[in-house]
């Protein structure tokens, strides 16, 4: 259940290097792209096996003549599979952005296309079809939005029953979605809501995959919280949705990453949480989680970041909804072994990802703040030290770990004589020779808590060389009367 | 990061909440110039909060043309020929035989013998091609139904519907799936090759021919894919 697909797709002559040379390129090219709200991934769906004797799949050139010359036979062919031949051939070149732009500026191409997409050939649907395909993968927008006069079949073919090709519809689909405005403007009038969620009743786990993937792209959009989410919620495609995530035999690790991260985009808009609630979303995701949890414990890891980081944060923002408070008990998120399964996660994350450490110290502090059983939960579980063991990583991460002990510290005595004696006044000292204002001002708000609710911690502190330590944040303007404070306090003791 | 044992027996252990420790603030805490309250956080969209992750599910979409490689080589099997009566297709690969019968033999019209790509169209179709209580309903309400999955509306007459196809939901004006009933007896096979040869014109064009035909098929055995009927006045052949 859990294994990926794993693919055999690779650029020929690519060693370990090189490979890892690129990935950072690209990485770095979408670090950009999100800081300037453009974030486009598309989906490419090849399934070439290599012909007879191929080296590999190089992509062509075609010109005007040559695209015209395909189009034809695969019109006017005699034979079904000549007919299909040709546009073979013709999707070969589509790969190449030159022949592409050349297809789209011929006249009648995109015409003969659709005529073919929508013949009585099976086959010749299907490599039409794949033609498209790659049409709608371009960068190019001019070229993806040639694909417009096919957008009312492929939606329509959606309630069709062949998979293979109402999964090749979806990505094609999902491709476009992302493309422009334009093409959503299109796209929604046409029914492709009522359409996707017809479609997600599907058995086949393929298509559930494409369909997510579709759908993640629509939600992304940047008009989605006005024009497209309140519409999605009002389907029948969050109980679908909800139901595809949950943890089970039938849970399909693809399906269920992009469905996660629709629900992200549907969480994070904060259109009507409220309407996931009830539908019982916190607790499916909290049962999800826990399963995450589970395989990471079997070391069956492979790539379960890219669904725990859905996961951890619809549930965090999921959380901050009131409706929480007004459902029934089974609806809420009162379980313990979800703090036990994200210190699973935590420690996961340290060695794989360490860069979703602050994702996962969101949804504890949003566990943790009004929350006195799941402070319990924490000191009762000993994970106090794992905690402070963080710290070390970032300093985000250490505001966030700081908070968290604030989170329990401020419900009282009670919680603070489990924090001292502990290894947390040390870690303390520790945070307070950091240099960042914001750590050392959590730091300050977290001793406070400390010397007010267990008044020995003060004498250790000062035993340990606490006052030093405050000294020398004593004339940074954000944090001198604090400073002060805390000295007052802790030699008046 | 070490975890102590009790957590991994935790969470194989059954749901339950902790028992929470009592709690007593003291107005002191959080008091200027101290200024600590715990709150919960949620994060918009767009927040730079989300940068790694939203960089990593990219780098993910991104990877799939590296890592999956569609369908594995299509399994080869004995050249075998479409059960369907008076089909004559012959495969060679599973996925090509689906592909076909769910576009050929699936939603057959079982009157005039056109496929449909889905149920939906096919019910539409036998209603107003092949019911004659449709045509006399029709005259006195509005009948024809929007194509739209999703959109409710009916309209008195075949163009309305197809100026709301085009106004309200932007479909092309020459959508393949609505074409207006003909004056042909629907018992009239007519041959695929044929067809395909009139329906494209001299450029590519498109003529206004019926899109989706079967196979010629010899006279006698049909092959039903029996839709079932919203009224009960039925037709044969």
């Amino acid at each position: 259940m859990w294994l990926r697909r794993q693919g055999c797709l690779r650029p020929a002559g690519c060693g370990v290097e090189e490979l890892r040379r690129r990935r950072r390129e690209r990485e770095a090219a979408l670090r950009k792209a999100r800081r300037e709200q453009q974030l486009i991934s598309k989906r490419l769906l090849r399934d070439d096996a290599p012909e007879e004797g191929e080296g590999g799949c190089v992509a062509v050139i075609l010109g005007q003549a040559e695209i015209q010359q395909f189009l034809q036979l695969a019109q006017r062919g005699t034979e079904e599979k000549e007919r299909g031949r040709a546009l073979v051939s013709l999707r070969r070149g589509l790969q190449h952005p030159e022949t592409q732009q050349t297809f789209i500026w011929l006249e009648g191409s995109m015409r003969t296309l659709v005529g073919l997409l929508t013949s009585n050939q099976a086959l010749l649907q299907l490599e039409a079809a794949r033609c498209l395909h790659e049409l709608s993968h371009s960068e190019q927008s001019a070229v993806a939005e040639a694909c417009l006069p096919a957008t009312s079949y492929l939606l329509t073919y959606l309630s069709g029953h062949s998979s293979d090709f109402i999964e090749l519809c979806l990505y094609t689909l999902g491709n476009l979605i992302v493309e422009s405005e334009a093409v959503r403007r299109q796209l929604l009038p046409q029914g492709i809501v009522p359409a996707l969620a017809a479609c997600v009743q599907s058995p086949h786990v393929t298509v559930l995959e494409a369909l997510g993937y579709a759908l993640s792209q629509l939600l992304q959009a940047k008009e989605a919280p006005e024009k497209i989410i309140p519409s999605v919620l009002g389907s029948t495609l969050p109980q679908h949705m909800l139901q595809l995530l949950q943890p089970g035999p039938k849970l399909n690790f693809g399906v269920a990453v992009e469905f996660a991260w629709c629900l992200h985009y549907i969480t994070c808009s904060q259109v009507n949480n409220a309407l996931l609630i009830t539908h019982g979303a916190l607790s499916t995701l909290g049962l999800l989680l826990l399963d995450l949890a589970g395989a990471v414990q079997r070391t069956e890891d492979a790539g379960l970041e890219l669904l725990a980081c859905p996961v951890l944060r619809c549930l965090s923002n999921l959380l901050t909804e009131a409706a929480v408070g007004a459902v029934g008990e089974q609806m809420q998120l009162r379980d313990e072994r979800v703090v036990a399964a994200l210190f699973i996660l935590l420690q996961f994350f340290l060695q794989k990802q360490p860069s979703l450490l602050p994702e996962g110290l969101w949804l504890l502090n949003n566990l943790t703040a009004n929350s006195p059983s799941f402070c319990t939960s924490l000191l009762s579980l000993d994970l106090i030290e794992p905690l402070l063991q963080l710290l070390p990583v970032s300093n985000v991460v250490s505001v966030l770990v700081l908070t968290v002990l604030c989170n329990v510290a401020e419900k009282g005595p009670a919680y603070c004589q489990h924090l001292w004696p502990g290894p947390l006044l040390c870690s303390l000292l520790g945070t307070l020779a950091f240099s960042d204002t914001e750590v050392v001002g959590q730091s300050l708000e977290l001793l406070q808590l400390l010397f007010l609710y267990r008044p020995e911690a003060a004498q250790a502190f000062l035993q340990q060389s606490g006052l030093q330590a405050l000294e020398r944040h004593e004339k940074e303007a954000q944090l001198q009367d604090r400073v002060h404070a805390l000295q007052q306090t802790a030699l008046h003791r | 990061m070490q975890l102590p044992p009790a957590v991994h027996a935790r969470l194989a252990g059954g749901p339950g909440a902790a028992e929470p420790l009592p709690v007593e603030r003291s107005p002191k805490a959080g008091a200027a110039p101290f200024r600590f309250t715990a709150r919960q956080v949620r994060f918009p969209r767009e927040h730079e909060f989300f940068e790694d992750g939203d960089v990593q599910r990219h780098l993910y979409l991104q990877d799939v043309l590296t890592q999956v490689a569609g369908a594995p080589e299509r399994p080869r099997v004995p050249e075998f020929t479409c059960q369907v009566a008076g089909c004559c297709q012959v495969f060679d690969a599973l996925e090509d035989y689906e592909h076909h019968y769910h576009t050929l033999h699936r939603n057959v019209c079982s009157f005039c013998k056109r496929a449909f790509p889905s149920g939906h169209l096919l019910d539409i179709h036998i209603l107003e091609w092949h019911d004659s209580l449709f045509q006399i309903l029709s005259e006195r309400q509005n009948m024809y139904q929007c194509l739209v999955e999703g959109c409710t509306e009916k309209f008195k007459t075949s163009k309305d519907r197809k100026d709301h196809l085009v106004r309200r939901h932007l479909y092309p004006a020459d959508f393949r799936f609505d074409k207006p009933k003909k004056n042909m007896s629907p018992a009239t096979p007519r041959a695929t090759v044929q067809v395909s040869a009139e329906a494209l014109g001299a450029e590519g064009e498109q003529v206004e021919g019926d899109a989706m035909e079967v196979c010629s098929e010899p006279a006698g055995e049909r092959h039903t894919a029996g839709r079932r009927k919203l009224w009960s006045i039925s037709r044969t052949l």
